[in-house]
């Protein structure tokens, strides 16, 4: 052990006296901490400062929760009030005591961050009970009443806690905690991934929790203005801002699309949205009136000040256009101080605060600044613009003799002043650019690397992600179940049409019953002895006649008969292992007879002339629920479709709340008044990941619910003569059961002809 | 006989021309070409007829078709009086009595069968027969038929017959550009032609949205109400949505991002 010979003052060294301690790094930043904590703690605080490091360093944890304590406390303090140097400590000893002692020093590292974030000290306290709370119940106990393993998520949770909270409020990272909690509790590597942001499902969820406007949940409204305003379109692809602390991104736009943060929270009263605005006019702007310039010649220097003169120049021409911008530019663009100019004297770049000044100007008539030269440039500016549209060539001009203008001595320097120089709804403007000689830049390499790793060709489409509804907590699980759908593969159609032709008698009798229902538009019954109303014209004409002395027409009502039929269906078959199993009182197996089933379901569809779809799902585990299209709306009931249904197979088992979303998803674009969708189930929806059994039944309510609500009206035939258990919790009245398999062939297209009647 | 008079239009109605679409039209009636004009709603169609009309100082009659219209509203049919009955003229058979433009406005709503009874007009015949009354008509030379509708929004069910088509020469109307729109509503209301400009733009920001969940963009009608409205001393913004958004969409995405446009060009 080295010993450092410290000269203390006599207060200090009567700190170092009371804190009792021996270890050498404590010793060694003992001064240093002192000098922070007096400037910042009154002096009952530092005496309770040192009184609570006095019983950190004595819980026999080592040097770290104590070397901790003593940088972090005085922060905290500062921000939340002195009585923090207490709970810490309380805290921190609580953690000492319950097996979770590794937490201490996360808990203590990351306080002064979370404080900063939180900034009050009620919301600190919550703060604390929730990170209370979750050990509590994360921490493993053998015999219930000792807590022996210590609580694996709770570091990884302290870590991440500051840059939860920059996202998240105090009820957002409740929720997050409690789903970490309820879903990962038995399964410590899940548990740790979770919490360390890691998993999908922590990300997923921290996005449904977080605050602020995100764009997927604007994107129509984003595009519908983009494409009025401005007379444009292009994809809005989102970039995620959340993690990304140390480089800001910027929005920018390719030839591929325009690129926004996925998130705005509102700012300086302006909404999320109306940022959104912002950024789209300002790169709306651009796309219309910016030309690409070469600049391999330019600096940096000079190219940001062409940024700035090209920018506040299409920002102009948008303002001409819409004068209700400026005042969403003015309140996000920063009021760049002019004061701070000053700070070049102390060797501070100014470089960037005299363009941001620059800036502002042009935008805001009301910003004055004595700085002649922005002056000057501005002028020179509204005299360019005043000509007209003018070009970027032309601000690239002014811009490079603004530099070689205002060039200071210190604008090298690496010390560079940032504050309220970044304007955030502008874009990077890299469309500006054409470089002629290939840079040795970074991204020009990545650029190749791609190109010798051309990407592996998909072989079917990527799944798409449906929430599953979770009765316990009454949430959703956000994109829990991927579903992957395919086109059935073919059989021989001749099956079909053999099964066809074996139930013709029952076809005959059929069609007697669709000649009934075939389409009949919108009619007015005239003639009508009885009717709604009087047909006028029909009345007149006969008083006529028997004014003329002819026999009257006494048919002189008229009715309204609304036939009109303008029914979209979807068949979605549950092809679970079960179906395999021969029917009761027959010698078919379930699968078969559905297949018959179907098949005269889809003649009487097609005599009908409504469209339809048939598709087959069945699951392994939530990663891997199979949707197999039989029949699109857009196809004819031909060869092609009979194949597919004929080569119909039964496996694995029914997660029917995912399929019945994912058939909704196709369902609801098509253009009818009556959408219908008949679920052909022989069993409950169960899979071999979900052993609460209720959960997926619960989950099948609420996508009946969900389907109801976008105008489906979803029906139920059930095959499983127990099944009054559970069908009627999911689909309400709307639900038949077939007890007698064999009949299935006859029942179901009579079942849908009664249905839409 | 009718008196021909109430049927004049005596004021001329301001219509700005958009292109050489009067003298085309004279040219037509000249030779007493049937017309069509098509065109989008509230764009001027209606207008231009009726200006056509004091132009050439000829009567006019205007008929709005609807679904429920029958032949007969159009040629005419026997009413009742104290002594028995009596005919009564359809504005069609009027018109071709007194010699003047028939108008029959968004044809297309009334039923095929129905716009048949026209067809001995608009060709070199130029009669029609009243079937019920045994009497065949010999158009007046004035007379002239002009029909409108609007291909856009109408069903796929309600399209003229291939046969009534062929029959018309045809205008294609569409919304004026903004310089002359501005300068239409400009004169119509007397509004400064800045804040036209204004309305103008909110319009075309609706035009473009036109497929993407508006079926039709704002007409130069309601900026010309839109543009009353302000005239009459109503706050500009509120004016606009008034007359502008609220009539054309339920939508609330695009009521917002109209919203917007409203606000961004009335600072």
């Amino acid at each position: 052990m080295t010993e450092i010979v410290t000269q203390r003052t006599e207060e200090l060294s009567m700190y170092w006296e009371k804190l009792g301690c021996r270890f050498a790094r404590v010793d060694a930043v003992f001064d240093e901490c002192m000098k922070e904590a007096q400037a910042l703690l009154s002096k009952a605080g530092l005496e309770a400062y040192i009184e609570n490091a006095r019983i950190i360093g004595k819980m026999g944890r080592g040097a770290e929760p104590l070397l901790i304590y003593l940088e972090e406390a005085p922060g905290v303090a500062s921000i939340i009030g002195e009585h923090a140097l207490i709970r810490l400590r309380e805290f921190s000893e609580y953690l000492s005591t319950h097996t979770n002692f590794k937490a201490i020093v996360p808990f203590l590292q990351y306080s002064g961050a979370v404080a900063r974030r939180l900034n009050n000290d009620k919301m600190y306290w919550r703060y604390i009970e929730l990170i209370r709370d979750m050990l509590d119940r994360t921490s493993g106990s053998i015999h219930g009443h000792h807590t022996t393993f210590a609580s694996p998520g709770l570091p990884e949770l302290l870590k991440q806690a500051p840059k939860l909270l920059g996202v998240l409020s105090l009820r957002g990272l409740q929720n997050w905690i409690e789903y970490g909690i309820k879903y990962y509790n038995h399964h410590p590597e899940r548990q740790e991934e979770y919490f360390r942001l890691e998993s999908a499902d922590a990300v997923a969820v921290m996005q449904r929790e977080r605050h602020g406007t995100l764009l997927v949940n604007n994107e129509r409204k984003l595009d519908t203005y983009i494409r009025a305003l401005w007379n444009d379109s292009d994809y809005l692809i989102p970039y995620p801002v959340a993690f990304d602390e140390q480089r800001k991104a910027m929005p920018y736009y390719t030839d591929d699309g325009i690129r926004l943060p996925d998130v705005y929270d509102d700012f300086n009263g302006v909404s999320g949205i109306d940022r959104y605005r912002a950024a789209l006019a300002h790169m709306a702007a651009h796309r219309r009136w910016s030309q690409k310039m070469i600049v391999d010649n330019w600096s940096p220097f000079q190219r940001a000040s062409v940024e700035i003169f090209e920018d506040s120049r299409v920002e102009y021409l948008a303002c001409q256009k819409y004068p209700g911008l400026r005042k969403l530019f003015l309140a996000l663009h920063p009021i760049p101080k002019e004061e701070d100019l000053q700070l070049e004297a102390q060797g501070i770049s100014v470089f960037r605060l005299r363009l941001a000044m620059l800036s502002r100007a042009i935008l805001d008539p009301a910003y004055t600044c004595q700085n002649e030269h922005v002056s000057e440039f501005v002028k020179r500016f509204h005299e360019l613009m005043a000509g007209g549209e003018s070009t970027s060539a032309a601000m690239a001009s002014v811009a490079l003799a603004f530099i070689a203008r205002t060039r200071g001595q210190r604008d090298l320097s690496a010390n560079m002043y940032f504050d309220n120089t970044e304007v955030d709804y502008r874009d990077d403007n890299r469309h500006l650019w054409i470089y002629i000689e290939e840079s040795d830049e970074e991204e020009m390499f990545e650029h190749l690397d791609q190109r010798k790793n051309p990407e592996v060709e998909l072989q079917a489409l990527p799944p798409r992600h449906y929430d599953e509804w979770d009765y316990n907590t009454k949430s959703y699980r956000p994109d829990w179940v991927s579903v992957y759908e395919a086109l059935h593969p073919r059989g021989n159609p001749a099956v079909i049409d053999n099964l066809l032709a074996k139930h013709a008698a029952l076809a005959k009798r059929l069609k007697k019953m669709l000649d009934l229902l075939k389409p009949q538009d919108k009619v007015r019954i005239r003639y009508q002895e009885e009717g709604s109303e009087l047909d006028l014209d029909v009345a007149i004409r006969s008083l006529i006649d028997f004014k003329g002395g002819s026999s009257p027409d006494p048919r002189i009502n008229m009715s309204h008969r609304n036939d009109g039929r303008n029914i979209a269906v979807s068949v979605v078959l549950d092809l679970s292992e079960s179906l395999n199993e021969k029917a009761a009182g027959s010698t078919q197996t379930i699968l078969e007879l559905s297949q018959e089933a179907v098949s005269l379901l889809a003649w009487a569809i097609e005599k009908l002339g409504d469209p339809f779809s048939i598709s087959g799902f069945h699951s392994n585990t939530r990663h891997d629920v199979r949707f197999m299209h039989i029949k699109g709306f857009s196809e004819k009931w031909d060869d092609e479709v009979k194949g597919r249904l004929a080569a119909m197979e039964a496996s694995y088992s029914t997660r029917m709340g995912a399929a019945m979303r994912h058939a909704s998803h196709y369902l609801e674009q098509q253009q009818a008044d009556k959408k219908l969708m008949l679920i052909l189930t022989d069993g409950e929806p169960a899979d071999i990941d979900s052993r609460d059994g209720r959960i997926l039944i619960e989950d099948a309510r609420k996508a009946v619910t969900e389907l109801d609500q976008k105008g489906i009206y979803a029906y139920c035939i059930n095959l499983d003569p127990k099944a009054d258990e559970y069908v009627k919790d999911i689909f309400g009245k709307q639900y038949t059961i077939i007890d007698k398999v064999a009949d299935l062939p006859a029942k179901l297209p009579q079942l849908f002809i009664s249905l839409t009647k | 006989m009718t008196n021909k008079n109430q049927y004049t239009v005596s004021k001329e109605p301001f219509y700005q021309a958009q292109g050489d679409e009067v003298a085309l039209y004279e040219a037509a009636y000249a030779a007493r070409l049937p017309v069509m004009v098509k065109g989008p709603t509230g764009c001027g169609k209606s207008r231009f007829i009726e200006y056509m009309a004091w132009k050439l100082n000829k009567p006019l009659i205007t008929v709005a078709c609807n679904e429920d219209m029958t032949a007969s509203d159009l040629v005419g049919r026997y009413l009742l009086d104290a002594n028995g009955t009596r005919w009564l003229d359809g504005p069609l058979t009027t018109a071709a009595r007194i010699g003047a433009i028939c108008y029959l406005d968004e044809i297309v709503e009334a039923r095929q069968d129905t716009t048949v009874v026209i067809h001995p007009l608009t060709d070199h015949r130029r009669t029609l027969p009243l079937d019920k009354k045994g009497e065949l008509i010999e158009a007046h030379p004035d007379f002239q038929l002009v029909i409108s509708y609007n291909p856009g929004y109408q069903s796929l069910m309600k399209d003229l017959k291939q046969s009534t088509k062929q029959r018309f020469t045809g205008f294609e109307f569409d919304y004026p550009d903004a310089a002359l729109e501005s300068e239409i509503l400009a004169k119509e209301t007397g509004l400064d032609i800045e804040v036209c400009g204004k309305l103008v733009q909110i319009g075309q920001a609706a035009r473009n949205l036109k497929g993407h969940g508006l079926d039709e963009g704002i007409s130069t009608r309601l900026l010309v109400y839109a543009a009353i409205l302000i005239k009459n001393g109503v706050d500009a913004k509120a004016a606009c949505r008034m007359a502008l958004v609220r009539p054309i969409t339920d939508d609330a995405d695009i009521r917002d991002t109209l919203d917007h446009a409203i606000d961004a060009s009335f600072a």
